[in-house]
């Protein structure tokens, strides 16, 4: 019993190390019946919790060191050798932090905000394809169940606003809600594009029919097609708004909002707000890799061999690397040209992108020579039309001239 | 275990539903039909209608209840938790609580429930319902979609302020 439970651990790792079918099924057959859905489904949710929880630790450091190389000074080192230690003593510092409670605040709902943000968050993970045979949902509507729990994060965030009783909280909170909503828009009509061509809203499936290379060694990635470039930028965007990072850091800006919805929010409460948005923040640059970059899939033909996770994992840390990339060198919008942004740039343009990619799709039966060309061609002109259009259209009408002082030269 | 959480998730609607009334607080009110939306989409689930569930978490509990409880901090939140229930709100209330629940009951005795099949479990599933939406019912959809654009356009021209 005890010895068939071992071999059965023991053959689920291996299966997922070595990429293969069925992980759980090594396992639970050894287990009695009773213990089999308690057993699969913490099975399923502790490493989701663990690997990312850890990615989180790590990607706080990367990001203060990162941040410090682009403003030419060091970033952490005082804690462990180069600083790697600082996520420990960062996470005790939260933890042993006293938790203070505003008198006049809403003790129940502002206890509830900061649980109600990280669940949804934590669930948008289930249905990721972190490697071959690696789902841990597989929801024939999978793509619509992450914009769903996503969706319910926003209330979490106007809970915090409004329990704490605070004029900067408030509107911090309604800063955020106006910017998510809006960014969905986007966001939701960037992802369609993909699922249109896919023809499925099941992220495994998407995954799947980005299999393959054209002419033997360009993979078959939509973010290589001209529709999928420019969603994948749209998406990018939309996303760097919803997980509220800058260029899009409105809801916090320290220098207006003190911090925001989190303003009356200290220790413990302070670091699942973090935590929530790190994770938020890896959930929506999974489902960017699965939507374009070809989820796990490996690059070059002859990389087969490296286990399918490994490049999911290199693919989000490249995302979540041009994340802070962004943050340390792009100034935070104004309130009116965020929402111009995402109402008049990015929604008509994605609107556009979705004819060009049905456009892509019902010319790929053309066999003449030089028909690619074309068709790259044509969705270029489709979308760089709209692009020069909407540009200049929205770009105030301002004459440029040589500035004249009065009392200067 | 499915018995178990229907009637978990049943409950839990009735409770959040009769609390939507009861607050006094409007913001209250309006997060409890948050949570009583959100076990509705348990329902759902149990009824293997994932993308039913999904649509109504995303559309219900995140747009529209954002948008409510914006509506409801705009306007003057003193005045609302001094109201009074006045008479002619109770009886067009009961009217229309009448009404319902007549035609419920109608229509609950007037048809008989088929057993739950294999087939019957994938009707819920994205494929049949947008085969449905785009083959028999295409002309409703039509209509309803244009019925919101002309409310779109509707909704953009009042905020208008000026109009040239």
């Amino acid at each position: 019993m005890i010895a068939d439970v071992l071999n059965g651990i023991l053959l689920m790792l291996w299966r997922v190390v070595s990429d293969q079918p069925a992980p759980l099924a090594a396992l639970l057959p050894a287990l009695p019946e009773a213990l089999r859905p308690v057993v699969s489904a913490v099975l399923c949710v502790s490493p989701i919790i663990g690997v990312f929880a850890t990615l989180f630790a790590l990607t706080t450091l990367m990001e203060r060191k990162g941040l410090g190389r682009i403003q030419n000074r060091l970033g952490p080192n005082r804690v462990g050798p180069f600083g790697i230690l600082q996520p420990a003593a960062d996470g005790l510092k939260m933890l042993t932090k006293e938790d203070i409670i505003p008198r006049s605040a809403d003790k129940l709902v502002h206890f509830l905000a900061p649980v109600a943000l990280a669940v949804p968050t934590l669930l948008a993970y289930a249905v990721l394809p972190y490697g071959r045979n690696l789902v841990p949902l597989d929801l024939d509507a999978g793509l619509l169940f992450f914009f769903a729990v996503g969706a319910s994060t926003e209330l979490a965030i106007f809970m915090a606003g409004w329990s704490s009783h605070n004029k900067y909280s408030l509107l911090g909170a309604m800063r955020a809600i106006a910017q998510m909503i809006s960014y969905e828009i986007p966001l939701i009509l960037s992802a369609v594009t993909v699922v249109m061509i896919a023809g499925s809203l099941s992220p495994a499936h998407i995954v799947a029919r980005q299999d393959g290379f054209i002419w033997g060694w360009v993979p078959h990635w939509y973010v290589l097609t001209p529709w999928g470039f420019v969603g994948f930028l749209i998406f990018t965007t939309a996303s760097l708004a919803e997980s509220n990072r800058s260029p899009f850091d409105l809801p916090e800006a320290e220098s207006e909002l003190i911090a925001g919805h989190l303003t009356e929010y200290s220790g413990f409460k302070y670091a699942l707000f973090f935590l929530a948005e790190y994770l938020g923040m890896f959930a929506i640059s999974g489902l960017g890799v699965t939507l374009f970059l070809g989820g796990w899939q490996a690059p070059l033909p002859g990389l087969d061999w490296v286990p399918s996770y490994l490049w999911f994992f290199s693919k989000l840390i490249l995302m979540v690397f041009i994340f802070i990339w962004i943050r340390g060198t792009v100034p935070r919008l104004r309130v009116d040209q965020l929402l111009n942004l995402a109402w008049k740039f990015l929604l008509p343009l994605a609107l556009i992108n979705l004819f060009t990619a049905a456009i892509w799709h019902f010319t790929a039966v053309w066999q003449f020579p030089g028909a690619l060309l074309l068709r790259w061609l044509l969705s270029a002109v489709m979308i760089g039309g709209a692009y020069v259009v909407l540009g200049r259209a929205l770009s105030p009408r301002k004459k440029v001239s040589l500035r004249t002082y009065r009392y200067a030269t | 275990m499915q018995d178990y959480l229907f009637y978990i998730f049943s409950a839990l609607t009735l409770l959040c539903g009769a609390l939507i009334i009861l607050s006094r607080n409007p913001i209250n009110s309006a997060m409890f039909l948050v949570l009583s939306i959100a076990s509705m989409a348990g329902l759902f689930v149990l009824l293997h209608a994932f993308f039913l569930a999904a649509v109504q978490v995303l559309v219900y509990a995140g747009a529209v209840m954002v948008l409510f409880l914006f509506v409801i901090m705009l306007l003057d939140l003193k005045v609302e938790q001094r109201r009074r229930i006045n008479a002619f709100g109770a009886v067009t209330g009961l009217l229309a609580v009448g009404v319902i629940v007549w035609v419920m009951v109608t229509t609950m005795l007037g048809t008989s429930l088929p057993a739950v099949t294999e087939v019957l479990r994938h009707e819920g599933g994205t494929e049949p319902l947008g085969t449905l939406l785009f083959h028999q019912y295409v002309l409703p959809f039509e209509i309803l979609s244009v019925l919101l654009l002309v409310a779109m356009v509707g909704a953009i021209l009042l905020s208008k302020k000026d109009l040239k």
